[in-house]
């Protein structure tokens, strides 16, 4: 098995305001190989994004509180001083965020946010700088490149601007690849634009990648492996095809069952009912177990744990046998 | 200058009303928060008390505020039963201080209270309307916001003629633009909100909705921004007095108890300074409430 | 962008016009007649008469109106009634002073007022932060003519280092002579504009800080002095047209302070003017700030407009 290009284990993020504290991620473990994507999906709250931000350590300092290990590229960011995160982000792992509208500063031009990446980084000069910037319009497809460098954020469409956004997480050519729900915020049509350009480039310049959905067609066309997440916790993981075909956690199985998609012609789709839990107060069990058709008694006494199924796949529920320590079952090393 | 604060629109973008006020337990948030506050707290007992001083100063005030003999002028504070001392012509500082109040703060807060029914009736008008309506009041207020304001207190003050009632009556034409402002914006954007369209929908008149919807919400934030002009209108109207406009001699008042102490200002300048440091406690005391009542009333926090 | 230009400009024109009809009413709504406003007392009844065909006294006010208008544009703001000196002269040698003493204060609130804001922001929910705040509302809520007696007491009278009166001998010049005399006006005259610009900045540089692109600058590894710099560029237009504004307020609104420190501007000759029933200096004084006022307002508007990308090409 290949070196892991990003390890989570037991990664538990909580936000500290004064009259709450909200548990965002609970235990998160995962890894990413180089040149694997892997998809965290999941809905709004479930804790996916906020642990992409912890992969660069970005999320609010002042009310940030992160335990567990994480690793990126060899590099420990748990640990790692302001000085040694900033050296990271960039080169080692870069994030497209979600809002391409308002992730651009207004009064700089699109040029001058992608060469400040690049002068940061690496020594070189200005003009190189440029031209590079202007190479890297043309990669994320950007038509009339030398005229959008000298552009302003507003000028530019939604799409064009999340096209420069690629731009920017590209400059430093990193290894990791963070994708915050890159294609949510815009147009159906553009959105599928971007998605195979995500997809390309990530196999073009052989970069791992992460990238955070609650759209079950995004990760089925872009996806290696896929993580669910519920509530701060990943609920089932393993390869694209298996987990669409075949879910294991309740979960799963809901939002599969929600989703149009082909084969399901003839047959109604199911909503789940109910709501995701309050972060600030987290239920002793399964946090699911209020919405599944399947709670038992032992659901609801502690947190399940992850059970290993057949072919490498996982998923937190009490149901599923454990295959661990199965000859036919492709263990994942649960050692740090 | 203290312009600014009239003038900016942020002040009245963020005095915008967030909720319906007519529920009963936004009121009792309100004060419940505001009890949780210290700060305004204390500010709201020193105006209290403040005011009761002046409203009472026949009773406290130990000695005549226009009687005074040369041979005690200028004495410091403890002098033979004089506690603050004597000003400039004999008389009694605690005493004048004590009337001097009067005269401030009755200067001080009646163009405000004038200025914001007339200032409010015209900027709820004109945000209700809308309209050309709307167009006439509010593009006659930009001509006068093409003044600073102590500008045009002076010049207005300055070609009526010193006296007290011209003095208010200047300093009302400089407050009413800025409380139209307001008043039309908070006005417009109450309006806007959802609830008042759903009364028109079940066919109340205009005036019952103005009463009942717009109203409750409007007058908070009114409130609010008022008491942030009187602490403006407080250090102008004395302002006016420093420089011969306004209240006359032998009267007390602050502004003008600092010109006349100007000269003093080399033999007791403790004594030259102390109207001013009324004045600055009641500006700054109206200013922190304003504050304290702005954040509790901003439901949004 | 042209046309943008253009257009403020022409609006500004009926302003200007609804201004000068207000400086012209001052006159007429002083008690009594109006020709004891423009005439002393003692003139001759031939003078008078002259004068009330002149200012057409007995005309119609709007052909008033027209005339004085006429007569402004070309530059006659009337003469004296204490000094028989032409108002327009004397206004402009103390406008000058006054510009000298406003500008100076508007640097030195700007220059405060975007140190304590911005380190206020940064340091958003500590102590520093309220420290910093509360010292800007008693900047605002401070009585300033009040502020500069005690400056004068301490620095004057107490420690003797700066002198109380006056702005130097002859013209003004930028030597210590000159300056030791602006020192205390123009630090009394900047508390209030840094009070305002602490505020302002304050709030502007906090909301920022939240915005999205924020952390897209952090996660392209930039330190934060260089994501300080992309705040400053952000908040820079707002804090200029602040200032800017603040500028035609202490133009406006210097009386009080030149009175303390009898300081020669346009401030004293209002004050003069009140004093001694002058009218004529007070209209003429009160038109040409009045009007500074809104070329300046115009002169910011434009250039916020013109510093803003986002306005620049349309």
């Amino acid at each position: 098995m290949s070196e892991s290009l990003a390890t989570a284990r037991d990664l538990t993020v909580r936000f500290r305001t004064h009259d709450s504290t909200i548990h965002a991620v609970n235990g998160v473990d995962f890894d990413v190989h180089p040149r694997e994507v892997l998809c965290i999906l999941g809905e709004s709250g479930s804790g996916k994004s906020v642990t992409l931000r912890s992969l660069m350590r970005l999320n609010p300092p002042a009310i940030t509180q992160m335990l567990g290990t994480l690793r990126v590229d060899g590099h420990d960011i748990m640990t790692a001083s302001e000085q040694a995160l900033e050296e990271i982000r960039g080169p080692v792992v870069a994030m497209i965020p979600q809002e391409p509208m308002t992730s651009l500063d207004p009064v700089f031009t699109i040029g001058q946010q992608i060469t400040e990446a690049i002068l940061r980084h690496e020594r070189v000069r200005r003009r190189e700088a440029s031209r590079r910037a202007l190479e890297l319009l043309d990669l994320v497809q950007i038509p009339s490149a030398a005229r959008r460098l000298a552009s302003y954020p507003h000028e530019l469409s939604g799409g064009l601007r999340q096209r420069a956004m690629i731009a920017i997480a590209l400059a430093c050519r990193p290894k990791l690849l963070l994708a915050d729900e890159p294609t949510t915020a815009l147009d159906a049509t553009v959105q599928i634009q971007i998605l195979l350009l995500l997809r390309n480039l990530q196999q073009e310049l052989g970069m791992g990648m992460i990238f955070v959905t609650h759209d079950l067609g995004v990760a089925g066309e872009i996806a290696d492996r896929i993580a669910v997440m519920y509530a701060g916790r990943i609920v089932e993981e393993g390869p694209v095809d298996a987990v669409m075909g075949s879910p294991l956690h309740p979960y799963s199985c809901g939002l599969l069952g929600a989703t149009v998609h082909e084969g399901l012609r003839g047959t109604m789709l199911t909503t789940i009912p109910g709501a995701p839990p309050d972060l600030r107060k987290l239920p002793e069990g399964c946090a699911f177990a209020p919405r599944c058709t399947y709670t038992e008694p032992r659901c609801l006494e502690a947190v399940p744990e992850l059970r290993t199924g057949m072919e490498g796949r996982v998923a937190r529920c009490v149901r599923l046998v454990d295959h661990r320590g199965d000859a036919s079952s492709s263990t994942t090393t649960r050692a740090a | 200058m203290t312009d600014i604060s009239l003038r900016h629109s942020d002040t009245a973008r963020a005095i915008e009303p967030a909720r319906k006020a007519e529920s009963l337990g936004y009121w009792s948030g309100v004060g419940q928060r505001l009890r949780r506050d210290p700060v305004t707290l204390v500010c709201i007992t020193i105006l209290i008390l403040m005011l009761l001083a002046t409203v009472f100063a026949p009773l406290l005030a130990p000695y005549d505020p226009l009687q005074g003999a040369m041979v005690r002028r200028l004495k410091p504070p403890g002098f033979r039963g004089h506690w603050l001392g004597t000003d400039e012509l004999g008389r009694d500082m605690l005493t004048r201080l004590l009337y001097g109040g009067r005269l401030s703060w009755f200067v001080g807060i009646t163009p405000v209270v004038v200025a914001t029914l007339i200032g409010g009736m015209l900027g709820m008008t004109a945000g209700y309307v809308g309209g050309k309506v709307n167009m006439l009041i509010m593009r006659t207020t930009d001509v006068f916001y093409a003044f600073p304001s102590v500008l045009l207190a002076v010049a207005i003050s300055g070609a009526l003629g010193p006296g007290i009632y011209n003095a208010i009556t200047a300093l009302t034409i400089v407050f009413i633009p800025p409380m139209i402002r307001v008043s039309e914006s908070v006005t417009t954007s109450v309006r806007n909100l959802e609830f008042v369209d759903a009364a028109r929908a079940t066919g109340a008149g205009a005036f019952r909705i103005m009463r009942m919807h717009v109203l409750p919400n409007v007058l908070g934030p009114i409130f609010v921004y008022a008491t942030t002009l009187v602490s403006v209108s407080m250090i102008l109207a004395a302002g006016m007095s420093f420089i011969g406009l306004g209240v006359k001699p032998p009267e007390a008042e602050w502004g003008l108890m600092l010109n006349t102490l100007r000269s003093a200002i080399y033999t007791q300048p403790l004594l030259a300074t102390l109207p001013g440091v009324c004045i600055f406690m009641t500006s700054i005391c109206f200013n922190l409430t304003s504050d304290g009542l702005r954040t509790a009333m901003d439901v949004r926090n | 962008m042209i046309l943008y230009i253009l257009r403020r400009v022409l609006y500004a024109i009926p302003i200007a016009l609804a201004v000068s009809l207000i400086c012209f009413m001052l006159v007429h709504i002083a008690p009594g007649d109006p020709i004891n406003a423009i005439v002393p007392p003692d003139a001759p009844k031939v003078v008078v008469d002259q004068m009330r065909k002149d200012y057409g006294l007995d005309r119609p006010l709007p052909i008033q109106f027209g005339l004085w208008l006429s007569r402004v544009v070309q530059g006659d703001l009337g003469r004296s009634i204490a000094n028989r000196r032409s108002v327009a002269a004397d206004l402009m040698a103390a406008a000058g002073k006054t510009l000298v003493l406003a500008f100076s204060a508007a640097a030195l609130g700007f220059a405060f007022g975007c140190v304590f804001g911005g380190t206020s922001a940064m340091f958003h929910g500590t102590w520093i932060d309220r420290t910093l705040v509360g010292i800007a509302i008693a900047g605002v809520s401070v009585p300033h003519y009040w502020l500069g007696m005690v400056l004068v007491i301490i620095f004057s009278v107490m420690l003797n280092l700066l002198p109380s009166i006056g702005a130097g001998p002859g013209d003004w010049a930028w030597d210590w002579v000159h300056i030791q005399h602006l020192v205390l006006p123009a630090v009394t005259l900047s508390v209030i504009p840094a009070g305002l610009v602490t505020r302002t900045v304050r709030g502007a540089v906090i909301e920022i800080l939240n915005q999205d692109f924020v952390m897209t600058l952090r996660g392209k590894g930039l330190s934060r002095l260089r994501i300080y710099y992309h705040v400053a560029k952000n908040v820079a237009p707002v804090a200029l047209a602040v200032m800017g504004l603040q500028l035609g307020y202490l133009m406006g609104g210097s009386i009080l302070v030149e009175t303390v420190f009898s300081w020669p501007g346009t401030g004293m000759m209002l004050n003069q003017a009140i004093f001694q029933r002058d009218l004529p200096v007070l209209q003429g004084t009160t038109l040409v700030l009045a009007m500074f006022f809104v070329v300046l307002n115009l002169v910011v508007d434009l250039i916020q407009t013109a510093l803003d990308p986002r306005m620049r090409r349309r």
